[in-house]
């Protein structure tokens, strides 16, 4: 009897590890692919179709313009090569949820083919991961099986819902990635990741892998290590599982250790590794095996001609070219060193979202270090509290920087400045609106200011006698007074002036 | 049962005399529709033109343009003259099938541009015509509902697959119709009913909510039983379409001009360009005949006659029993029982989709999906679809060439005349062949035309005459055709549908 399965550590010393990733992003477009229907997660189901995307007889497809300019952009980002002109296949293959039967995609000449994306590591190493293409292409339907276990075995009748069928993806697929050894599962992680940052930051997908707009399929083999002095490459690559649909960064490890334990175990003990399809199980952390390559299909691509090629102007492409941002790494170790962050507080920073959310605070004027402490302080406690994303409150970047404006300006002290985010928080307005409708100005008249404290003087004669008396810290009394006279509006440092100067006592 | 047709019928009229009546008065539309749906009842049985007649809708909509013309609103040039539509064609609110079992009972809910063009042309649409399955033939026997009789002779074949809407045509049961052309659907029934029918350029009509065969070779196109008639329902139909990303963005050819400067049988200095390859063996004596006296009324007209060869249109044959098929196979994958039509429960999805399949597609339409399937199958794709391909170029090729040397090319539409239903039914090949003329102008993307040249000494049946011009340039073949048409028609003294046989007539169905 044979291990099933050793540790991805003992794995990794004996066997060198190849993989690839095709990573699929749902664009956020308004509308689907070919038709005009709208692009929204979450409706009632069948709600957002039409001729097209249900494929009933007769209609014919168009293609959305807004998601090649995704897709090319996208590409840029990647650093593919854009093709002068590119088209668009049929996938023929039988499936209920695909209304044509035929998935139209793109299979000979991709749009985008031929790049390579950094990928940096915690540690700061930087992996060049080759991209093989990145083509466009409309997603199936939703099949949701009724009764027995929830799949399709055993189950008494399922249903299909359409909304999601021809909503634009684009699906990325690396090249072979070899020579990573132990760090594949950490790389792979940081290749999705990092494809997630990109597509957010070109905003043409909202990125969330929790609702599949970023879906990940991890294919793996592994060959013999070889020999001490010889050549790795030179060794033919095993035979490859992919694991379907793996849809968290931290799944993606996971998948990565199981299989590679998996095949590991296999080829130990002499037994062939299965070139086939796997599903992922996320309560489990393992994979089962689908449909072997045996038994694949054949899709049987053709040029889909009811759609012209697509032959994007080399003027469009190098405009879209200008709209690309830095890549995501290189961008944050360049706001890190801008920003004067520690690593500890730029971890913080990525690991809340908030680097597009600081950027844009920065930019309306307030410094890195008050745009982090409002994003990374009392917004973020705020955020946690109501269970929503720090970029869904309430407020905008323009906001908080114009709060910290009024703490710089002494307008505001930190306490009234937490009240005024609150108003700002609870739709009163802007702060200037709110410290305005509030009231919430600090009190610099200081004859307002002088009156507070001869009130209070008056009302404590034992205190006054105190300070005068040399006690000065006694005046902290006389200070807390004011400042409840004034509802926390005196500025403290103020007050206590006054009071000394009334006192006769110089501080 | 009585032969007589009364001589006022105004079911003898053309498109463009009804339409001209209307504007002056002289009859209404409801009339018009009433004396066509009278017809219909009359003579459709044993011509089996229609699938679904719509007498309510086509009512309905005649009533509404009367009411409107009354009112003095102005008025679509064919509004009010009644159509007839070939099945293929999505209707919303009218059963659609294609001629297919496995689309019985299916009611679209949404109109094709097509649909929605003559329905802005206040058009009254009689029905739906019949058609072999999925536009699958060159006789209407692979119908699902069986095939349609042609008017000349009943025992013999309309042609394929628009046979119902050509026959209709012959039959006076409707004075224009819609057909759809993937390799001679719209010419080769023209041409054995002595009708006319024209294959528009590529992409000059917008295809959709046609339910596709091939799709890059498919092309809706208008039929009539004159020139004329046809160049003004071309008009009506073509045009840009957003919804069809593959329809031509530019103007809709001036067919009725061009149909009117050709009535004045003017041709001077236009080269008339005889395709070598599409005569000889195989085409029948009395269709050469009535081909050559075409090239001589042409010649009269000023036409100068040139001779063209077009030598890969040997392979066009080959390429397109490859094209099609293939392209079919994907477009005929969506027919699963799983949204619309015909469902054959069984316990598995699979198992459903198969029974379907099995039940609802006839054998015709299995036989090309198998075809299709294996042409793109994985290591046949090249060697098959990638070498029609290839083809498809070549015939191009020979089409850009020969028209450096003439402005139309002319062949006879089809070999022979009618063959007899049955005939060819357990032979796809000798089946395949009659389309041997007309393929080569789907594999081009090029217009095409088929007008009566006359009734073949033979047999009494008639011989249709093909032109052919250029991409985007369908003009010509109005002017050609209609100067043709009208030195024949002199001779005949009228058009050659009014030398059809007169049809049984249904005593009982006309009495109600
Ligand atoms: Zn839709």
């Amino acid at each position: 009897m044979t291990a099933t399965r050793v540790s991805y550590d003992e794995a990794m010393q004996d066997f060198d590890p190849v993989f690839g990733i095709e990573v699929h992003v749902e664009l956020n477009t308004k509308t689907k692919m070919f038709c005009g229907c709208a692009n929204e997660f979450g409706a009632e189901p069948n709600t957002q179709v039409c001729p097209v995307c249900l494929g009933l007889p007769g209609s014919m497809p168009v293609t959305n313009e807004k998601a090649v300019e995704s897709a090319i952009r996208l590409g840029l980002a990647l650093g593919c090569s854009i093709r002068e002109s590119s088209r668009f296949a049929r996938k023929n293959y039988f499936y209920p949820d695909l209304a044509k039967d035929y998935q139209i995609s793109q299979y000979d000449e991709p749009t985008c083919y031929e790049g390579s994306l950094e990928v940096v590591l915690d540690d700061g190493t930087v992996v060049e991961v080759g991209i093989e293409r990145a083509h466009m292409e409309e997603d199936a339907g939703k099949n949701t099986h009724v009764g027995g276990s929830g799949g399709i075995q055993g189950a008494s009748h399922s249903l299909v819902d359409y909304n999601r069928g021809g909503v634009p993806l684009v699906e990325i697929v690396t090249k072979p990635i070899t020579g990573m050894g132990a760090r594949t599962a950490e790389v792979a992680r940081a290749y999705v990741a990092t494809i997630r940052d990109i597509v957010r930051g070109l905003g043409i997908s909202d990125g969330r892998m929790d609702q599949g707009s970023v879906r990940a399929d991890v294919n793996l083999s592994l060959r013999p290590k070889a020999p001490a002095g010889e050549d790795q490459d030179a060794v033919p690559f095993g035979k490859r599982s992919e694991t379907k649909n793996v849809n968290s960064l931290r799944a993606i490890e996971k998948a990565i250790h199981f299989e590679a334990g998996r095949q590991a175990a296999l080829l130990s003990a002499g037994q062939p590794v299965v070139q086939e399809t796997r599903h992922w199980h996320e309560d489990t952390e393992e994979t089962t095996p689908g449909r072997s390559k045996e038994e694949a299909e054949d899709y049987r691509y053709f040029p889909e001609p009811d759609l012209l090629p697509v032959e994007p102007s080399r003027e469009w492409v190098e405009e879209l070219r200008a709209t690309i941002p830095e890549h995501p790494a290189k961008m944050r170790a360049r706001l890190k060193d801008e920003w004067g962050f520690s690593d500890l507080e730029m971890r913080d920073v990525v690991a809340a979202d908030a680097v597009p959310l600081l950027v844009a605070t920065v930019g309306a004027g307030a410094s890195p270090q008050s745009a982090r402490k409002w994003w990374m302080g009392e917004l973020a406690r705020t955020a946690n509290e109501q269970g929503v994303a720090l970029d869904s409150l309430a407020v905008t970047p323009v906001d908080v920087a114009e709060l910290q404006g009024l703490v710089d300006s002494g307008r505001l002290n930190d306490k009234l400045a937490r009240q005024a985010l609150a108003g700002v928080l609870a739709g009163e307005g802007s702060p200037t609106a709110v410290v305005e409708a509030r009231g919430l100005e600090i009190v610099s008249d200081d004859s307002a200011l002088e009156k507070a404290v001869d009130d209070a003087l008056a009302a404590q004669p034992d205190v006054l006698a105190k300070i005068q008396d040399g006690k000065v810290q006694a005046a902290g009394a006389i200070v807390g007074a004011v400042m409840k006279a004034t509802r926390g509006q005196a500025d403290a440092g103020r007050v206590r002036e006054i009071i000394l100067r009334r006192a006769g006592v110089e501080g | 049962m009585t032969a007589v047709e009364p001589s006022t019928d105004w079911t003898r009229k053309t498109a463009a005399e009804m339409a001209a009546a209307l504007n002056a008065g002289e009859v209404t539309s409801v009339e018009l529709t009433q004396a066509h749906l009278d017809r219909i009842a009359a003579v459709d049985g044993p011509v089996h033109a229609f699938l679904h007649l719509d007498p309510e809708g086509a009512l309905e909509t005649a009533r509404k343009v009367d009411e409107d013309r009354a009112a003095g609103v102005e008025l679509p040039v064919l509004a009010g003259v009644p159509v007839a539509v070939k099945d293929v064609l999505v209707t919303e609110g009218l059963p659609t099938t294609a001629g297919s079992r496995i689309l019985e009972g299916w009611v679209p809910p949404y109109d094709s541009t097509v649909s929605a063009k003559l329905k802005a042309s206040r058009m009254p649409i009689l029905g739906k015509t019949n058609m072999d399955e999925f536009a699958m033939g060159s006789s209407t026997e692979h119908s699902g509902y069986g095939p349609t009789h042609n008017p000349w002779d009943l025992e013999r074949i309309p042609g394929g697959s628009g046979g119902g809407s050509a026959a209709a045509l012959a039959a006076f049961e409707a004075p224009l119709a819609i057909g759809s052309d993937t390799g001679g659907s719209i010419r080769q029934p023209a041409s054995v009913t002595g009708t006319v029918g024209v294959k528009p350029t590529y992409g000059g009509v917008s295809r959709y909510g046609a339910i596709a065969l091939a799709s890059s070779l498919d092309q809706l196109g208008p039929c009539g039983r004159t020139v004329l008639d046809t160049a003004m329902l071309h008009e009506v139909m073509g045009g840009h379409d957003p919804k069809d990303a593959t329809s031509l963005d530019e103007p809709v050819p001036a067919c009725v001009e061009a149909a009117m400067q050709g009535a004045t049988k003017d041709l001077t200095g236009v080269r008339v360009g005889v395709i070598k390859e599409l005569s000889g063996e195989g085409y029948q004596p009395g269709v050469e005949q009535r081909f050559e006296e075409s090239l001589e009324r042409l010649k009269a007209m000023g036409a100068e006659i040139v001779e063209v060869s077009c030598p890969s249109f040997e392979y066009a044959l080959a390429a397109y029993y490859l094209i099609l098929p293939s392209e079919a196979s994907s477009n005929l994958a969506k027919f699963d029982s799983v949204r619309f039509g015909m469902r054959v429960e069984k316990d598995t999805v699979e198992k459903t989709m198969l029974a379907t399949r099995a039940e609802g597609f006839g054998d015709e339409v299995k036989r090309r999906i198998i075809l299709g399937t294996y042409a793109l199958s994985a290591g046949y794709y090249d060697a098959y679809y990638g070498s029609a391909q290839k083809v498809r170029t070549l015939i191009q090729r020979d089409f850009a060439a020969a028209f450096e040397k003439a402005d139309v090319l002319v062949s006879p539409t089809t070999p022979t005349t009618p063959f007899k239903l049955g005939e060819r039914i357990d032979d796809p090949l000798a089946m395949y062949l009659n389309d041997v003329a007309t393929i080569p102008a789907n594999l081009a993307g090029i217009p095409g035309m088929s007008l009566p040249s006359g009734v073949a000494p033979e047999d009494g049946l008639p011989a249709g005459f093909q032109i052919l011009a250029p991409a985007h340039e369908d003009a010509r073949l109005y002017r050609v055709g209609a100067a043709l048409e009208a030195s024949l028609t002199e001779e005949w003294g009228g058009a050659l549908t009014a030398q059809a046989p007169t049809l049984p007539i249904n005593t009982a169905e006309v009495a109600k």
